[in-house]
């Protein structure tokens, strides 16, 4: 694997399977009383973040410096991209400084598919507008694996704004390549304009569905969908698709809820379900970072013993 | 000098000939006719000689946008790809909305390796807001006038725009979509944009705009074009209102012919263009509309655009593509029409449309003027972005092979395309 930029990229369940057996070692590597291997010593990593990240880029960060990479941060807000810099000639510049793997988030569907023709190193799509986020299904799916001993055969309801997630894009591609059942539900202006191809069912029906899941997954709710005439109002939105505390009961005892962060608390997540043992939010920040590491040693360190 | 084309196939809309074909020293046809000679022979055997072709929608960026293209360079591509006239689009920087800017254009055209006629703006500004003065452009020659790029919005500003320019004689072209519709989009809406995350615009939003037009050309008795149809839905309802006896002309682009949404999975901007890539049953639809004549021309929308403009992200990146020297070849390589058909959409129908036919479109006949083309329709050749003559590179056929190529073409008598090379 040169790239990784969609979960396409990973070879299906066979190539799933080992990042999760890689991130195994590495969440054991996290443990240790110095939580750091040498794996990546003299590699270079360059962020590129078009858009603006916390949580993202601070998990890659931390996966980089536990694999002992150098990296460097290309701050798009202070940089010649405001000087009208074409992001072609941001990428062949960076290239030049001798880097071998630069990781990119863009508020444009496919910004990374065009940085991997124009350079030669190796690229990680940490996001790409409404498009794929494959760490992030990466990540969810292993969380799953490790809370529920597998992700083949399980109920997944994907809840929200379907239509501008690339959370949900990656997650559906990698749930349904482990053989999950996945469904997804939300109000028909925040799906997508055509499933044609999707290997998901669809409800407008939180309720229904509950009883029958084994994760829930909710998605945020952004503001300006309003704005958007997509849903009348957050309010509205969250009496029909907000996992709400009334709601919470209606789910097997075992039912994960799961959420991609940052969380709209009384939105799309009412504050105590959020807090409730079941919801494994914080499980899935802490795996990405071994998730990430993962990625990182596949593309990057080949050849390297892990021991 | 007199110039013979020796032992062609000749093709116009009269029907198809052998013959040889003499144009004499002021630029007409001065014979036709078996074994002809003249000071100088070219030799035409194995080739189709036809009335050189008409681009009805082409941009050729000058005023305001040079590094993409101008009147000298898209002239050239022009030439090189069969076309003896052009019709050039205002949406230039300042845009054509007014007599200098349509007697620049005029000017500079001269020097051209092709005849350049203006499309005139129906909006000041092609802003969609007020009348640009038709009747004043319309004294300078132009019969076709378009905010292209922008479809007119207000239905009510339209109707009064088809009612004025039927008092002038003069066409108005349309480009057909429903902008709130469309806000946002940078590609087709469907199976591939929900997959590839690109926002989208609806096929409904050109069928609107189209819907509507034919409703104020039933109203007001006007002659509306059709720019660039692309769905299966418009050209139902074109097909439907000349059954009707509307006075209503389309055109088709080879891209929407030949390519669809699918070409978008790559990110590659190349793909991008406005009206979008549709779906296999819009191309299905558009080779169909050509066939049967519900459309009736080809048109180009060469669109020319610098390179680093096409590098952008997909959804920054600008709409367009490159025609002019890639349409003939198309045409011949993927209908399923004769070549009298593909010289019929490309030659004597758009010339009719942009009236321009006194001088354009044929008939071969003496006394015509010798704007012609020599095409060999068996050449086959792959497309070499490097080597166009446009300024630009943003062709979506880099690689492909096609069949059917131009040798020869002739302006108002001049040898302007010899052996495939532009003479300047």
């Amino acid at each position: 694997m040169k790239h990784l930029l969609s979960v396409d990229d990973l070879g299906g369940r066979d190539g799933i399977e080992e990042v999760f057996r890689l991130t195994d070692s590495f969440v054991e590597v996290g443990e240790r009383q110095i939580p750091k291997v040498p794996a990546l010593r003299g590699k270079t990593i360059v962020w590129l973040f078009y858009e603006d990240s916390t949580r993202t880029r601070l998990s890659f960060e931390q996966a980089a410096k536990r694999l002992s990479a150098d990296t460097m941060n290309f701050s798009v807000g202070s940089s010649s991209v405001n000087k009208g810099e074409s992001l072609r000639d941001t990428v062949q510049t960076i290239e030049a400084m001798g880097v071998d793997c630069i990781v990119v988030r863009h508020s444009s569907a496919g910004a990374p598919w065009q940085v991997a023709r124009w350079i030669e190193a190796s690229v990680v799509n940490a996001g790409d507008g409404w498009h794929e986020h494959p760490t992030q299904a990466l990540l969810d799916s292993y969380t799953i694996r490790r809370h529920l001993g597998g992700v083949a055969g399980k109920r997944i309801a994907i809840v929200g704004d379907i239509k501008h997630s690339r959370v949900a894009r990656s997650d559906v591609l990698a749930f349904s390549t482990l053989g999950a059942d996945v469904t997804l539900v939300a109000p028909p202006t925040l799906l997508p304009p055509s499933l044609d191809g999707w290997p998901v069912a669809v409800t407008h029906d939180l309720d229904a569905i509950l009883p029958k899941c084994d994760v829930v997954y909710l998605l945020r709710m952004q503001r300006e969908r309003m704005t958007e005439a997509l849903i009348p109002s957050l309010r509205e939105y969250t009496a029909g698709y907000g996992l709400t505390k009334r709601r919470v009961e209606r789910l097997d005892e075992s039912t994960l809820v799961m959420h991609p962060g940052p969380m709209n608390r009384g939105v799309e997540i009412a504050a105590e379900v959020a807090d409730l043992p079941r919801s494994v939010v914080i499980d899935q920040v802490r795996n990405g970072v071994a998730v990430r590491m993962a990625v990182l040693y596949l593309l990057l360190g080949s050849g390297v013993d892990l021991q | 000098m007199t110039i013979v084309l020796r032992g062609g196939r000749l093709i116009d809309a009269t029907g198809e000939r052998s013959g040889d074909v003499v144009i004499g020293d002021d630029g007409r046809i001065a014979a036709v006719g078996p074994d002809l000679s003249a000071d100088r022979v070219i030799d035409a055997s194995g080739c189709v000689v036809a009335p050189g072709l008409v681009d009805l929608h082409a941009h050729l960026r000058e005023p305001g946008n040079e590094e993409a293209e101008t009147v000298e360079t898209g002239s050239r591509a022009a030439a090189l790809g069969g076309f003896t006239a052009v019709v050039a689009m205002p949406n230039t920087d300042p845009p054509v909305d007014g007599a200098g800017v349509v007697r620049e254009i005029l000017d500079l055209g001269k020097a051209g390796l092709c005849d350049v006629h203006v499309a005139g703006a129906i909006t000041v500004g092609r802003r969609g807001e007020q009348l640009a003065p038709m009747a004043e452009m319309a004294g300078l020659g132009v019969r076709l006038f378009t905010d292209d790029g922008r479809g007119v919005q207000d239905s009510r500003l339209m109707r009064r725009a088809l009612e004025y320019a039927s008092g002038l004689g003069v066409t108005l072209a349309q480009h057909c979509e429903d902008e709130s519709l469309a806000a946002g989009g940078h590609m087709h809406e469907g199976e591939w944009s929900s997959r590839l995350g690109i926002p989208g615009v609806p096929a409904e939003a050109e069928e609107l705009m189209v819907m509507r037009d034919i409703a104020l050309a039933r109203l007001t008795g006007g002659a509306v074009h059709f720019q660039h149809l692309s769905t299966a839905g418009a050209i139902a309802m074109v097909r439907a209102a000349k059954a009707g006896g509307l006075r209503v002309t389309a055109e088709a682009t080879p891209h929407h012919f030949t390519l669809t949404d699918e070409c978008c999975a790559g990110y590659d901007p190349a793909f991008k263009v406005n009206p979008p890539l549709r779906t296999p049953a819009d191309v299905d639809a558009v080779r169909a509309g050509l066939a049967d004549g519900v459309i009736d021309a080809i048109a180009t929308d060469h669109a020319p655009h610098p390179q680093e403009a096409k590098e952008r992200p997909f959804d920054e990146a600008p709409p367009g593509m490159l025609g002019l020297e890639t349409a003939l070849a198309l045409a011949i390589t993927e209908l399923d029409v004769d070549l009298s058909a593909v010289l019929a959409l490309l030659s004597w129908s758009p010339a009719a449309i942009a009236r321009i036919d006194d001088t354009h479109g044929g008939p071969i006949v003496e006394g015509r003027p010798a704007n012609l083309c020599v095409i060999d329709p068996l050449a086959t050749w792959i497309v070499d972005p490097s080597a166009l003559a446009s300024r630009s590179r943003n062709t979506p056929y880099a690689g492909r092979r096609l069949t059917g190529r131009v040798r020869h073409t002739f302006l108002w008598g001049e040898p302007v395309v010899v052996d495939g090379e532009a003479v300047r």
